[in-house]
């Protein structure tokens, strides 16, 4: 599809909303009590009766689906209702085995909410309509060349908590930081594994483009499981739309699915093939009753979300950059804890601010690197950060040594019991013993001699120069600042 | 009553003290059983199983230990429980073949107990019906008049009980469908409080009003199998816990001095059999003479209960029917072309009429632009009855009146008739959706065929209600 003009496309306004499906990691199914991580498992081994639908069969709901959704609520900015109830979606698929979804159409457990999001400096904030829970269906594969397709039942049942917007969102950019904000969210709550590689989260687009205050016909691109599909998917859609109503051609609302291959969405159901789901209150199920007590515990149970976040280190003085590379990598691997160790030295703001600075510049990086085999263990962590910045702090550490130091206790699985006498061992502890620094200094001196006569002529930029030759001659162990007033004073005096 | 079985603790007891040894009990079952299949009360015998369990109980007792509660007690369900040892149909030909991977919560409590399951009673598929005519194997006859129907959808239990096939039965109760055949058959039987049985392992009809029903020939024995089978299960999220102080009638009451009985004036109707009012008031005399108070009382919206009852009842059996597709269980066309062909066929030939019937205004009634004008309205009806009647409850302690407008009808009068068919619930849909418990006890005959007296009370207070019916029958029997 050709590319519409900036001069066209400015003419349409875009709407999109965007419905996400995240899988709640609980250990159980949201009705019955067998396994819920489908991965790697044969199929149709993680079943039960009441996955199978056989005859007789009840639904008994997960408490712990129920605690998890009620934690999204806060995440979502919003407060988890005290009374909601399940319904019944009805619909002939294979992968659904009581003909039926459960899921929760009348009375959701999450109404309404906000997510914040930021477009390059811009800020957003996109409306949430509702979330609730329904249970997942399973898998149909459908084996090339054969004349019968394949059920397996081993997801269905898995918890899934369904987040779906108002029509707030106006670009791919803002769809795609959405997207991406909603993930940071439910990983931050812990309501979810949101590996979106395994499809613990899939995004269903809704794009319409109109000329004028009304909205115009919308389409909805379903299962995306990236942010970059999401963006890429609203990006077609729209040129799609605009292509098609500049032709005078009408926009069908229709299903559409996105081809990662090909980088194009494509119809698979028209409107007159939608269903009616005859929702029913599920008579199985008892309304979900919360007491204050437990939505006031659930609250209080919830970390620090992402914004919050966001301006505590901004107030550490991070940039933004530095504060999204940090929260990215708190969730990247949960081993790491930047996050809680900065969070439990908050109070020390100059500790923390050094702490934050080494975690974006140092360890972060550090572990990026694959060719690094970093095996420290989180909880050890506090104790090396803790070392270093004392050093630091007495003097004993260049910022070059610091970071060697890091770098070398990262690899440790234990610590060494001294880690100042381990950074000596290592050569790490910087020079402030004067009587060595001048000897040092007189070398340099003697081996600069344009230099030293530049500094003499006033040229200060010189001083740097002969201090950096110092650093080397001590393979960084001189304190800088005590090498560079030897010198003046040799120089100058 | 010269009867076949003894009292159901007392069979206990002799198996637990050796002096009746199961193994004679489960053969006295298959044998009356055997000599009784001319009324089709039972599908199938689940005789292999139930003579090695016999055997195994009849060992333990040898062996100095005790087998339960109902050690040795032979019983029958209704085949929609799932019971190990046979085929579960639900009478209906889309689950032939369909062999229980499971067991129902309260089969489970029974075995557990010590009881033992010899065979699976005839009912109308999935128990849609109230003469056990729509059956995919043939109608139950009635033990009293075989051109009768014995009523339904536990035809076959409410027979089987009658004809002494075993000492108990299980039925189940989704409008009336335990206590309409007790009525047309001439024995007892019990609707729980809604939830105080599980219905886990249970083929649902209409999962709000479903419950277990028990089916015996005295109030005692249903009150002692009720003391075995109910409270909370976690495995249906409806149950509730049972009554602390049990069911079991050890203390029967003397008399009824002091207590306010409501005769349900919706119930005396002129369009009601006068035999059958006639048999009713005669009862009420009895326990006034127990020294009870008997009044006439009205509440106005049961006469929207059988309405409302076909509109919620079809929604929910349109909704737990659609499992039944061919897939996984049952039957399935095994020459269909393609997913849509199989869907269509395996339902098209595997459910009856009725069933189709059902699905068709259960599917219309949740259609969206319908969803608010039948079944939003139906529940809003259905909490009106469930306060009259609660009210209703505020002056009275019981309410009693017959379970059926007639006797039982001959076999094959209604079955072109659905509604007439529908009519047979009119006077036990009531408790159904408001999820109260109701017996129905034998209070005479009207030409011979047998007329059930239905007594109901308030949520959760199923004992005081099997104590009223116990002393009930006994004045009846006088």
């Amino acid at each position: 599809m050709a590319k519409v003009s900036k001069e066209i496309r400015d003419k349409y306004s875009v709407t999109i909303g965007i419905e996400c499906h995240v899988q709640l990691k609980t250990n159980t199914k949201l009705f019955a009590g067998v396994s819920n991580d489908a991965r790697g498992a044969a199929p149709n081994t993680l079943i039960s009766h009441i996955c199978m639908g056989l005859p007789g069969a009840l639904p008994v709901v997960n408490a712990r689906a129920i605690e998890l959704a009620s934690r999204a609520a806060f995440a979502l900015k919003s407060t988890p209702s005290a009374f909601s109830t399940f319904d019944r979606k009805h619909y002939f698929y294979p992968d659904l085995p009581m003909g039926y979804q459960i899921t929760q159409f009348y009375d959701p457990i999450v109404v309404g909410g906000k997510v914040h999001t930021n477009v390059d400096g811009t800020p957003h904030v996109v409306s949430i309509t509702r979330a609730h829970l329904e249970a997942d269906a399973g898998k149909n594969t459908h084996p090339a060349g054969a004349d019968y397709s394949l059920v397996d039942l081993n997801r269905a049942g898995t918890p899934l908590l369904e987040i779906v917007s108002d029509p707030d969102i106006h670009s791919p950019a803002e769809a795609r930081a959405y997207a991406h904000e909603l993930y940071l969210l439910m990983k931050y709550a812990d309501v979810s594994d949101a590996d979106l590689f395994h499809g613990n989260m899939r995004f269903d687009v809704n794009v319409s483009v109109s000329m004028t205050d009304e909205l115009g016909t919308r389409t909805e691109t379903k299962n995306l499981n990236s942010f970059k599909s999401v963006e890429k998917a609203a990006e077609y859609e729209i040129n799609r739309q605009i292509g098609l109503l500049e032709q005078g051609v009408k926009i069908d609302q229709e299903t559409r699915g996105w081809d990662d291959g090909s980088q194009k969405t494509t119809s698979q159901r028209g409107k007159e093939q939608a269903h009616d789901y005859r929702y029913m209150p599920d008579p199985d199920l008892p309304p979900i009753e919360l007491s204050e007590d437990f939505i006031a515990r659930i609250k209080e149970t919830l970390p620090m979300m992402p914004d919050e976040w966001r301006s505590k280190l901004a107030g550490l003085g991070l940039d933004v950059s530095q504060i999204s590379v940090l929260l990215e990598a708190e969730v990247d691997n949960s081993n790491v804890e930047y996050l809680l160790i900065l969070k439990n030295n908050l109070s020390n703001k100059n500790y923390a601010k050094q702490l934050a600075n080494w975690f974006v510049n140092i360890e972060i990086p550090y572990r990026r690197d694959e060719a690094n085999n970093p095996r420290i263990l989180a909880p050890q962590k506090p104790k090396l950060y803790k070392a270093v910045y004392d050093m630091v702090e007495a003097n004993k550490l260049s910022s070059t040594s610091a970071r060697n130091l890091i770098q070398l206790l990262l690899d440790h699985e234990e610590l060494p019991d001294n880690i100042e006498q381990y950074a000596t061992d290592q050569g790490l502890v910087q020079v402030s013993n004067t009587d060595e620094l001048e000897k040092i200094a007189d070398t340099v001196i003697e081996d600069n001699s344009q230099a030293v006569a530049d500094i003499k002529s006033g040229e200060m930029k010189a001083l740097g120069f002969l201090v950096g030759q110092m650093m080397k001659l001590s393979k960084g162990k001189a304190n800088p600042s005590i090498a560079q007033e030897i010198l003046k004073n040799k120089i100058l005096s | 009553m010269n009867s076949k079985w003894l009292p159901i603790n007392e069979i206990a007891e002799k198996v637990n003290n050796g002096s009746l040894r199961a193994a004679d009990l489960v053969d006295q079952a298959l044998k009356t059983i055997e000599q009784n299949t001319e009324y089709n009360a039972i599908i199938v015998t689940t005789a292999d199983r139930a003579r090695e369990r016999a055997s195994q109980i009849d060992k333990l007792i040898k062996s100095g230990s005790k087998a339960g509660m109902l050690a040795g007690v032979p019983f029958i369900a209704k085949d929609n429980f799932l019971v190990f040892g046979s085929e579960t149909t639900a009478a209906s030909n889309i689950l032939k073949g369909f062999n229980a991977p499971y067991q129902a919560t309260v089969i489970e409590k029974l075995e557990a107990a010590g009881a033992i399951c010899v065979a699976k009673a005839n009912l109308d598929a999935f128990g849609h019906g109230g003469s056990t005519e729509n059956s995919d194997f043939g109608p139950t006859l009635n033990p009293h008049d075989k051109t009768k129907v014995p009523g339904g959808s536990s035809g076959g239990s409410a027979a089987a009980v009658v004809l002494e096939m075993a000492p108990f039965a299980l039925g189940t109760d989704t409008g009336g469908s335990s206590r309409q055949p007790a009525s047309f058959s001439g024995c007892v039987g019990y609707k729980p409080t809604y939830g105080l049985m599980s219905r886990s392992g249970i083929i649902a009809m209409a999962s709000s009003t479903d419950t277990v029903g028990v089916l015996g020939r005295d109030v005692s024995d249903v009150a002692y199998v009720t003391e075995c089978i109910s409270g909370k299960d976690p495995l249906d999220s409806t149950t509730i816990e049972s009554n602390p102080a049990g069911y079991m009638i050890d203390k029967p009451i003397k008399d009824l001095k002091g207590i306010k009985i409501g005769l349900v004036s919706e119930y005396m109707t002129d369009g009601v059999d006068e035999g059958v009012k006639n048999s009713i008031k005669d009862t009420a005399k009895k326990l006034e003479s127990l020294g009870a108070e008997v009044i006439p009382v009205s509440i106005p919206s049961l006469s929207l209960a059988l309405a409302v009852y076909y509109i919620l009842v079809p929604a929910e059996i349109s909704s737990n029917l659609s499992r039944y597709d061919g897939q996984r269980f049952g039957y399935s066309d095994p020459n269909a072309k393609d997913l849509d062909e199989s869907y269509t066929n395996s339902r098209t030939r595997g459910f009856g009429k009725e069933a189709k019937r059902r699905i068709m205004i259960g599917t219309h009634v949740l259609s969206s632009g319908y969803y608010e004008a039948y079944y939003k309205k139906a529940q809003l009806v259905r909490t009106k009855i469930i306060n009259e009647v609660q009210k209703t409850f505020e002056s009275v302690d019981y309410l009693i009146g017959p379970a059926a407008p007639t006797t039982a009808f001959e076999l094959g009068s209604s079955t072109n008739d659905p509604l007439q068919m529908y009519l047979a619930d009119i006077m036990t849909v009531g408790a159904s959706l408001t999820g109260i418990p109701a017996i129905v006890i034998p209070a005479g005959t009207v030409s011979g065929m047998p007329v059930g007296l239905q007594i109901m009370s308030p949520q959760k207070s199923d004992k005081s209600l099997l104590e009223v019916a116990q002393l009930a029958q006994k004045e009846i029997n006088k």
